[in-house]
């Protein structure tokens, strides 16, 4: 069994080959770079010569977790993600039943609902980032002029609160394509006989979407709310562009802005790692716990 | 006839809420066009109008003028074909490991990838920065590809993971017994058999690379090796109020997503839905 005959060696050469170059990128620019962040973590790191750097414990962490800065982007950031992604979901979700019926044009309301999708965060942020605008921006305009719900402009921008609605909108806005996109695929699985059989047993609209639709989709739902939320707590260039990450007084941060304040203005690259490492810990935790929740349900 | 009209009315109602939706993500766009075409001197008029008065393209050649634009355009093509180009390869060598090849440890290797899924990207950023200093690879466009290939790299094979076993085993033990090596079979019948699944691979790591801003943010600070974000970006921050010729700048930035998204979302689909992307 364990010699190896010489057809077996040269298999396992060649398997090798296939994988070499891919495990050679993921080491060197992946694995490698999460433990070397991992060691930072604990080091007061001097980036210029790090063989000054000092051990530092976990001071890095406790640190962030006491910094009411802090505190206040990881609520920032789960709020972003409570609002984002059930929105995301349910716009997504209708779309994609809108669409999966014979209509005319069907390719072409694809390809305009993805639109949002394949820009850029960068020009999609400078674009909200100009219709929010305070003093002449298209939204007070609308919401003033032409709905008569405000009756004088709104600084959206300079308020900490009022910041996140254009962040908010943007989110749910530049994501509803590619969720209806992967909604519309789980439908198309769904087997058509089973919905005409149920129609010829004389279930309605509603009962055949509740009772047989929403159950068979319900895998690619939980791939959807997992991948969603990680996506979202990553929210990090809207923050950036929109409100120059933490504007004003740094009560608008979300985690990733802070780490990169911490990182690349402060050159404080112990913190950065300590915050990107709680960051990655909060996904981990939160997608494991969704993922339990979500199978516990489909056994009952 | 009651049914007939209850179809025939639900049918509206589906346009309806269609044309709504499709208004409610094209405005948005529509209203960047429009103020790319307006002069300066109507960038902030009261009312905010969605039909430029007199129109001008004036923005367009001053945007592209200024800065090297062409260069950060070039920039950006290279990076973004190299990236897809090299993720293609890569990925779809890893895939062909783990669906066809004997590989020891093969399940524990691609977990080991697959949480390259799970990874907040830019969690990663401060010690990629670290390992490409050492490396020399800043302010480099092999530095943003080499990166870019490797963010990648979990999604794509997993996507094409999911294509290649679909493929009949037959074809390749027919292959086999013609003395034909894995090699041969790879390039001959598992690629041009997966076009779907390439389509997809395309689509997603042009745009991501296309679009990416982060990385390169921090990467790139020479002048001459920006990509279309951080330029794009910058102008913005150093001319506050230049809008028009911001969003000139960008809708030129879009123009290569929305035809390389047109020319393959024909197979996006139908690729998604085979790859088991769905979960």
């Amino acid at each position: 069994m364990l010699t190896a005959t010489k057809r077996d060696r040269r298999e396992f050469l060649t398997a090798a080959l296939f994988l070499l170059p891919g495990f050679l990128l993921f080491l060197l620019f992946l694995i490698g770079p999460m433990g070397y962040s991992f060691r930072i973590s604990f080091y007061d790191w001097k980036i210029v010569n790090p063989a000054k750097s000092q051990w530092v414990g976990l001071a890095n962490y406790t640190e962030a977790l006491a910094n009411p800065i802090f505190r206040r982007a990881v609520l920032n950031t789960l709020a972003y993600a409570l609002v984002t992604v059930p929105a995301q979901m349910i716009i997504g979700l209708s779309v994609a039943v809108l669409l999966n019926q014979a209509i005319r044009g069907r390719a072409l309301f694809r390809v305009i609902y993805y639109l949002p999708v394949i820009t850029s965060w960068v020009i999609v942020s400078l674009l909200f980032e100009y219709m929010f605008s305070g003093q002449a921006g298209l939204v007070n305009y609308i919401l003033r002029d032409v709905l008569g719900v405000i009756s004088k402009n709104i600084f959206w921008l300079a308020d900490p609160i009022l910041a996140f609605v254009p962040i908010h909108l943007l989110g749910i806005w530049k994501g509803v394509g590619w969720t209806a996109i992967i909604c519309l695929a789980g439908l198309q699985s769904i087997p058509q006989t089973m919905l005409e059989a149920a129609e010829v047993d004389g279930a309605g609209v509603l009962a055949r979407f509740f009772n047989i639709t929403l159950p068979l989709l319900r895998p690619t739902l939980v791939f959807l709310l997992v991948v969603l939320t990680i996506g979202a707590l990553n929210v990090y260039i809207s923050g950036l562009l929109i409100t120059n990450g933490g504007d004003p007084l740094d009560l608008t941060h979300f985690i990733l802005t802070l780490m990169y304040e911490a990182t690349f203005s402060r050159l404080d690259f112990g913190s950065g790692a300590a915050m990107s490492y709680l960051l990655t810990i909060f996904v981990f935790i939160i997608s494991v716990v969704q993922l339990r929740m979500l199978r516990r349900k489909t056994e009952v | 006839m009651g049914i007939k009209r209850r179809r025939a009315l639900s049918k509206a109602l589906t346009y309806f809420l269609l044309i709504a939706g499709v208004a409610i993500v094209f405005i948005p766009f529509w209203y960047m066009i429009v103020t790319s075409l307006k002069p300066q001197s109507y960038i902030f008029e009261i009312p905010p109008r969605m039909w430029p008065r007199d129109a001008t393209l004036r923005n367009y050649t001053v945007a592209l003028g200024k800065d090297l634009f062409g260069l950060y355009f070039l920039n950006s093509l290279v990076v973004a074909v190299v990236t897809t180009g090299l993720t293609i390869s890569v990925s779809s060598m890893l895939a062909y490991a783990f669906a066809r090849l004997r590989v020891p440890f093969k399940e524990s290797l691609f977990y080991l990838l697959l949480t390259g899924m799970m990874i907040p990207p830019v969690m990663l950023i401060i010690p990629q920065f670290i390992v490409s200093k050492q490396l020399g690879l800043l302010d480099s466009l092999t530095g943003l590809v080499l990166v870019y290939v490797t963010m990648n790299l979990a999604m794509q094979t997993f996507l094409l993971r999911g294509f290649f076993e679909d493929i009949p085993r037959e074809l390749e033990d027919a292959a086999l017994i013609d003395g034909a090596g894995r090699w041969t079979i790879f390039w001959r019948i598992i690629i041009p058999l997966s076009r779907p699944g390439l389509a997809v691979v395309t689509i997603f790591t042009f745009l991501y690379s296309w679009d990416e801003f982060p990385w390169a943010n921090v990467a790139i600070k020479e002048t001459t090796r920006r990509t279309l974000p951080i330029a794009i970006a910058l102008f913005q921050s150093e001319h506050l109020t230049e809008w028009g010729q911001v969003f000139a700048a960008s809708i030129v930035a879009l123009i290569p997503v929305v035809l390389v998204f047109a020319l393959f979302q024909r197979y996006f689909i139908q690729g998604i839905s085979t790859s088991g992307l769905k979960g």
